[in-house]
């Protein structure tokens, strides 16, 4: 049939592209990793061995990955519980709110970070006011502060998903626990904990590869303390190329090989998903009920103070803010400046294009990624999944290097040109490293349309064309937001892959946040990052309103 | 007579699974075929390869003498109503019935008087601004009948029409879309796995089994003269007795059923059966309780009442299970009780060869 062969064409461009962008670069590291000056050597590798650092760097990954995990859900579990079984006093909007830093880009919490906790941040200046202190109480500084600001942002991914299947939990087996005698420490053990271990390894996994590839934490507050991806950034700095591909690789060898433990470590219990969820549970008495009320609200305020603190900061004028607990005065100056003066516009425009042209292509290739894999055979499905979902196993830096090293040679016969120091190869970084998220969102969409709407167009005499235009994607409509607002999102606030491919006339907003920090320019930084906050958390409601209204698909 | 759809030798597997095995079949104008099977007899299969979803491995199918075999589903003019309807649920009532009018170029104020039509054809004049999710189960469902006849389409195919109705609103639906193909006339395709609904809609009914067609005919002739024991037990009620053949009679077969001697009519074609086990088909109102000479005697071990008449299962001296009709004060259970052939039992019993599955 014509239709199916154009349908092994398009899964064989795609194929071909994305192998092309996904793992050819991965490759190009691992061999100039092993490059020597004439044939292949396992110097630079011996080298990595012997280097204390080195090893000292990837320990550290390892055990900061670790705590990261145990930190996050010591926070996000027992607030999942809370929010998900007790009928709070704004139990609605506080879910929400404590939701939020999952849409928000990790280099504003790191700023937000530093604004509050920070050596002139707002707490310890508060403190050396009260207590008539010389020198602020402590400095954020060293693993301490990575895995505090880790643990602050990571605690989402067990609060949604801990949440999310407390809710499908189905009542009626709660109650079979129940008239079957077991207490509620029982059921606890034996009913509710087999039916989070899904969603307990699935957070697990997530913060765990979110932790390993976290670059804006250790890089601002590492200082001699080094993880991998910091140590790879600092290597290529210094000019030891091949070393840093060395590096590169191990990184990627770890976050591979943690994957694939996770994979086998963890059963999926399937098990009913009929029935009402629990019902939340009515906290009896004013006082318990005004307790678990302060002490929700309370989580939830200190869990956003740091973007509170970064508003605050925001409105701050440059210089005026010492010593003082609050600043002495405000001005909505900083605002004023990113939009009149041409050189603050520029990064603000920058990050809009770029993050516009890779989410279009990341829809793109996903959406037509979606369609071709819907009905295929095994082999080229599978082929085409695992290259869409190759990046989010690969940490930013590592898919940065990759891509640096790819497109900085220009040897079209081989596939390579020099992208590295133009306007593309930014677009093309983020488009790589959003395919994963895009392509998810996307491709649950596509499963869950009835593939007889598609016969039913046919046998009503709708040719393919027609079909994808008046059936298919209007009904592709609220997945298409969602994975949409989900690349723009992360486009709009990368900095792990901006920091080393970006060029002057493509500075996004996170380099010129960063850059406005070390100008000391802390309020315009605020500003930059406030803006980064505002346009993320819109375009996410955006995203995730459109899935609530055309929920009816199929 | 000329055909005006029939399918020849066609045949469709999946992997090792044979869905379809060369199945014939062929329909007039305007007729209505029901084909009635178990889950997995190739029914679904063979409705698809009719629309043109799936591509056949050998066979034909031809619709007016002309080969659509190879004719995608888009020109085929097949019209379908799929078992869960599949109506586009980001269109209203009148988008969906429109759609495939759309597909023949038909605009402006034709499509709205076409589809306007189509929706009173189906008693839901004026719901054209009506949300799919708005509308019964019922609706939908006219809605999606309205939109496979609104192009006029050459046949008309029904995946389990039924099924997903309310078992309230089943039998009276069933009437409705039996009314409404017959006066639009269209050749109608329809596959189920209730007898009653093959019954009442097909005007002739193809039992599949295994991807293999058992028998086609009407409604009467299928449960009067099963081809074998598959299509004698899946169509109607029946029992089962092992019983022995002993030999010929001039008009029929002398065997023994239970230690007593009953004979069995032959159908005319049916082949002589040589002594030795066989297999006796019984229709529950083919028996009748009677204390006479050529009873078998058994215990009445259940009775399921349901009404005028009543089922009474009764568990024979060998273990045979038989169930009978009779008036439902006839007989309690724990009694003991004598039956033998009512004398208008023709076509109530049915003879087929031990060794056949």
């Amino acid at each position: 049939m014509r239709a199916r062969r154009a349908g092994s064409l398009v899964a064989g461009v795609l194929l071909l592209v994305l192998a092309w962008l996904v793992l050819y670069p991965l490759i190009l590291v691992l061999a100039e990793g092993v490059r020597g000056a004439e044939g292949w050597t396992l110097d630079h590798a011996r080298e990595f061995i012997g280097r204390p650092t080195e090893i000292r760097a990837l320990v550290n990954s390892l055990w900061i990955s670790l705590a990261s995990v145990a930190l996050a859900a010591l926070l996000g579990i027992p607030l999942a519980f809370l929010l998900a079984r007790y009928d709070l006093p704004g139990g609605r909007v506080l879910g929400g709110l404590v939701a939020l830093p999952a849409v928000l880009p990790p280099l504003v919490g790191v700023v937000a970070f530093l604004f509050l906790y920070g050596e002139t941040g707002f707490i310890p200046l508060l403190l050396m006011w009260l207590f008539r202190l010389e020198d602020p109480p402590w400095r954020l500084e060293g693993a301490g502060a990575i895995l505090l600001v880790h643990a602050y942002s990571m605690y989402v991914y067990f609060y949604l998903l801990v949440r999310a299947s407390l809710v499908s939990l189905d009542a009626s087996q709660l109650e079979a626990a129940a008239s079957l005698g077991a207490g509620r420490w029982r059921t606890l053990r034996k009913v509710v904990l087999p039916h989070l271990k899904p969603a307990l390894a699935g957070a697990a996994l997530l913060t765990f590869m979110t932790a390993l590839g976290s670059f804006s934490a250790p890089y601002v507050f590492g200082g001699g303390f080094r993880v991998m991806p910091t140590q790879i950034v600092a290597t290529r700095l210094n000019g030891e190329t091949q070393l840093a591909m060395i590096e590169t690789a191990s990184l990627a060898a770890l976050a591979l090989l943690a994957l694939l433990l996770f994979r086998t470590g963890s059963t999926t219990v399937s098990g009913g998903r009929k029935g009402a969820g629990p019902a939340q549970v009515a906290i009896g008495g004013r006082f318990a009920r005004l307790m678990a009320g302060v002490v929700g609200w309370g989580l939830a305020i200190l869990l956003l103070l740091p973007h509170l603190t970064l508003v605050l900061v925001s409105f701050v004028p440059v210089g005026t803010w010492t010593t003082e607990p609050l600043p002495p005065a405000y001005t909505l100056h900083n605002y004023v400046a990113l939009v009149e003066d041409p050189v603050r516009v520029r990064p603000l425009l920058n990050s809009l294009w770029l993050a516009t042209v890779a989410t279009v292509a990341a829809v793109a290739i996903a959406l037509a990624g979606a369609l071709v894999t819907a009905r295929r055979s095994t082999a080229v499905r599978r082929s085409i999944e695992g290259l869409l979902a190759l990046p989010w196993a690969v940490p930013g830096t590592v898919f940065a290097i990759a891509l640096a090293t790819a497109f900085s040679v220009h040897k079209p016969i081989t596939g390579r040109f020099i992208l590295v120091g133009t306007l593309w190869i930014l677009p093309l970084a983020y488009l790589v490293r959003n395919l994963p998220i895009t392509s998810r969102a996307i491709g649950a969409g596509v499963r869950a349309l009835d593939p007889s709407l598609d016969e039913a167009a046919a046998s009503l005499g709708a040719g393919r064309a027609r079909t994808l235009r008046r059936v298919t994607l209007p009904l592709l409509r609220p997945a298409l937001l969602a994975g949409a607002s989900l690349a723009f999102v992360t486009a709009f606030g990368d900095f792990v892959t901006s920091i080393m491919l970006y060029t002057y006339d493509t500075r996004p907003i996170s380099l010129e946040i960063l850059s406005s920090l070390r100008q000391a320019d802390v309020g315009v930084a605020a500003a930059y990052g406030v803006v980064l906050m505002l346009v993320s958390g819109a375009v996410f409601a955006l995203g995730s309103g459109g899935q609530g209204r055309g929920g009816n698909a199929g | 007579m000329i055909p005006f759809l029939s399918v020849e030798g066609l045949s469709k597997r999946f992997d090792r699974t044979v869905a379809v095995d060369d199945v014939s079949l062929s329909l007039a104008r305007g007729e209505m075929l029901a084909l009635l099977g178990p889950s997995g007899s190739g029914k679904t299969t063979m409705l698809r390869l009719l629309a043109g979803f799936e591509t056949p491995d050998a066979g034909r199918v031809v619709v007016e003498g002309e080969d659509v075999t190879a004719v995608e589903p888009v020109r085929r003019r097949f019209g379908m109503v799929f078992q869960h309807y599949a109506l586009f649920p980001h269109l209203d009532a009148g988008q969906n019935v429109g759609f495939g009018l759309e597909s023949l170029g038909i605009r402006g104020s034709d499509l709205a008087e076409r589809v306007a039509k189509a929706l009173a054809l189906v008693d839901l004049a004026g719901l054209e601004r009506r949300r799919v999710d708005q509308l019964s189960g019922g609706q939908q469902q006219r809605v999606a009948l309205a939109r496979a006849l609104a192009p006029e389409p050459r046949v008309l195919l029904l995946d389990e029409p039924l099924s997903n109705l309310d078992p309230t609103l089943r039998e009276r639906t069933r009437r409705e879309i039996r009314d409404l193909i017959r006066r639009v006339g269209i050749t109608t395709v329809l596959v189920t796995h209730e007898q009653d609904e093959a019954f009442d809609l097909g005007d002739r009914v193809a039992v599949l089994r295994g991807g293999k067609l058992e028998q086609v005919g009407t409604p009467d002739e299928l449960y009067a003269a099963p081809a074998n024991r598959f299509v004698g037990g899946f169509v109607g009620r029946s029992s089962v007795l092992p019983v022995k053949v002993i030999g010929p009679t001039e008009w029929g077969t002398r065997v023994d059923v239970e230690g007593v001697e009953w004979e069995i009519e032959r159908p005319a074609g049916h082949p002589v059966m040589l002594p030795g086990p066989a297999l006796l088909l019984v229709r529950p109102e083919a028996l009748r309780i009677g204390d006479e000479q050529g009873a078998i005697v058994g215990t009445v071990t259940a009775r399921r009442f349901t009404g005028p008449a009543s089922y009474f299962t009764v568990l024979t001296a060998s273990g045979a299970t038989i169930e009978i009709m009779a008036p439902p004060a006839a007989v309690r259970a724990g009694e003991r009780v004598a039956i033998l052939p009512s004398r208008r039992a023709a076509g109530g019993l049915h003879l087929f060869p031990a060794d056949e599955a």
